[in-house]
């Protein structure tokens, strides 16, 4: 075990390294002059050299890297090009706030989806049963960014019950308000993720009812209920912890684009924000540490699956 | 042989009217999809503009049919990408074990560890958004997942008795790779292809939402939602005619996928149902 988590958590860092190296040659290498990205191509020679001075543009790459990589290590993300403040802070307090968006929706997927995954195996063939599995087939087809024009109109403008935009913070605006500006991109954003586990729970909780570990458990008179929550439960969920890590990579990706649509803070709307004004440090700062919550949320995942499934354990094979 | 699915069929069907109303999008448009027409300002659908129209007077209908045929350039032409460059390289990788293999693996562990939309955004952010440029990213992305696919597909078929057969005869390991291994490769390879295109479609159109895709005026369905959001209350069908179309694609694709994977590969049946 202690052997699989170093090597786990040394191709994490490995990772989160390449990335940096990634994010640095992309920017810096491909498409000429970073000065011209910014400045734009009316901007003159003279202007062109001060900002490459005050950027250190101007020095070798590989000493503009080391730079920026030692300055990574240090927690300096550089200063912000567009905002006269550092990055560091700027994405700290984006963070904050997308980790209130990502970590609702997290628990709630995980609740509901396998819920509703297990009533749907345990009611196969009924009503319910068949209603979820159509209403599955529509939610994960959906663009989160659809949802979300569909449910602005809706609730926000027919309805006029929550607000379409922007965010308050818990301690300046109270409760109420708070949850109001959370309700929509919350519910836009789990909608599809739900569907998705909901389905895989409902068959591989299938597969464990059919097998024959839950044949004995019933043949030895065991009650159904327990036979279910002891028995096959246990067995369905570990695929469900994978897809479930794999669900935080769309889930990222859902909530660049819901954060971007609802005005929401966050980390996903503050990198867009410094994509459309190339602010270079900011760009390049959200994806780093984007990547290293991806990285984490994966190492989480493979652990809780190594910890539930012995085989893993001692074959130790799960690189 | 397997009878074919009703839902296969029915998907089929309405992912093929789509791709015909898109290749003949320009002959049957009622209207130029970029001619303004200041007199006709969000208009409600009627019966001369079936779909209503937009801020400048455009047609929605003629605008959602040349959007439909870059949506789903950009869906297909993605996963071509992917496919292109994705199964040789797994391919590859089967056969030459070693130190190739080790090489191209550890490449797809590294980007598969990079969240989609995000290396989607890397490529994007630092060049001119454009159709191209969008397909080229979003096809770049599923790489990884190709390559695995193909490596795994290759690995089993290296040890059947043909490929031993081939060897034994002194076929030459391009040969084996190109006239052997792929021509078998193929059902399991479609089947990764029809699902992957759902998710080149999602993440191409979320793309040009954000505005990184193809560039106003033309039409694309993810750019027309993100351009009608500021009509949202008065003219809502500009949001909602392309909205609606991408869900219709979008099951119907899901559906052919997964039709497919039944039909092709009864092995993974137990999976997404």
């Amino acid at each position: 075990m202690t052997s699989f988590l170093a090597r786990r958590f040394a191709s994490v860092i490995f990772v989160l390294w390449a990335m940096t190296v990634l994010v640095f040659a992309i920017v810096h290498v491909l498409p000429g002059s970073v000065a011209h990205m910014i400045l734009g191509e009316f901007a003159t020679t003279d202007a062109i050299a001060a900002l490459e001075e005050r950027l250190g543009l101007n020095q070798p790459l590989y000493v503009q890297y080391w730079t920026w990589f030692t300055g990574l290590l240090r927690g300096d993300f550089g200063m912000s090009l567009t905002m006269e403040r550092p990055a560091g802070p700027v994405i700290l307090e984006a963070l904050g706030r997308s980790a209130i968006l990502a970590s609702i929706s997290i628990v709630l997927v995980a609740i509901l989806g396998i819920g509703l995954g297990i009533h749907s195996a345990t009611h196969v063939g009924t009503w319910s049963d068949r209603g979820l599995t159509l209403m599955q087939y529509f939610f994960i087809a959906v663009p989160e960014f659809f949802w979300c024009i569909l449910v602005i109109i809706f609730f926000a403008v027919w309805l006029g019950w929550l607000p379409a935009t922007g965010y308050a913070p818990l301690h300046e605006a109270g409760f109420w308000r708070w949850a109001q500006h959370l309700i929509l991109p919350v519910s836009t954003l789990v909608l599809g993720l739900i569907a998705h586990v909901s389905r895989l729970v409902r068959s591989s909780m299938l597969e464990a009812i059919e097998s024959r570990y839950v044949l004995a458990a019933r043949a030895k008179g065991i009650p159904e209920r327990i036979v279910l929550r002891r028995h096959a439960l246990p067995n369905a969920l570990l695929p469900a912890i994978t897809v479930l890590a794999v669900d935080v990579g769309i889930l990222i990706g859902g909530i660049v684009v819901v954060e971007s649509v609802f005005a929401f803070p966050g980390l996903g709307r503050m990198l867009i924000y410094a994509i459309d004004n190339q602010d270079i440090p900011l760009m390049m700062g959200g994806m780093i540490v984007i990547t290293a919550i991806y990285a984490l949320a994966n190492l989480a995942a493979d652990i809780l699956y190594a910890v539930l499934n012995p085989r893993i354990r001692v074959s130790g094979s799960a690189g | 042989m397997n009878r074919i699915p009703r839902t296969l069929l029915v998907g089929g069907v309405i992912v093929g009217v789509i791709c015909i109303l898109a290749a003949l999008g320009p002959w049957i448009a009622p209207f130029e999809p970029d001619a303004f027409n200041m007199r006709a300002r969000l208009q409600p659908p009627s019966t001369t503009y079936w779909f209503g129209t937009d801020e400048f007077g455009r047609d929605v209908f003629s605008r959602v049919l040349a959007g439909a045929h870059h949506s789903l350039l950009m869906g297909f032409g993605a996963t071509i990408i992917s496919l292109v460059i994705g199964v040789p390289l797994g391919l590859i990788a089967a056969f030459r074990r070693g130190w190739t293999e080790e090489a191209i693996m550890r490449g797809v562990d590294l980007m598969i560890s990079i969240p989609p939309v995000l290396l989607g955004l890397l490529i994007l952010a630092v060049t001119e958004p454009g159709l191209l440029k969008t397909m080229l990213a979003v096809g770049l992305v599923y790489v990884p997942i190709m390559t695995r696919v193909a490596r795994a597909v290759g690995l089993d078929l290296l040890a059947e008795d043909f490929v031993e057969a081939a060897r034994a005869r002194g076929e030459g390991g391009f040969h084996i790779l190109a006239r052997e291994i792929l021509p078998n490769a193929w059902p399991p390879l479609i089947v990764e292809t029809s699902l992957r295109v759902t998710f080149a479609i999602l993440l191409g159109s979320a793309l040009s939402f954000l505005g990184l895709g193809p560039q106003p005026p033309d039409s694309e369905w993810g750019l027309m939602i993100a351009e009608s959001r500021p009509f949202i209350s008065e003219a809502p069908w500009i949001g909602l005619a392309p909205g609606l179309c991408l869900c219709l694609l979008l099951i119907a694709v899901n559906v052919v996928g997964e039709g497919l994977r039944d039909l092709l590969d009864p092995r993974l049946r137990g999976r997404g149902h």
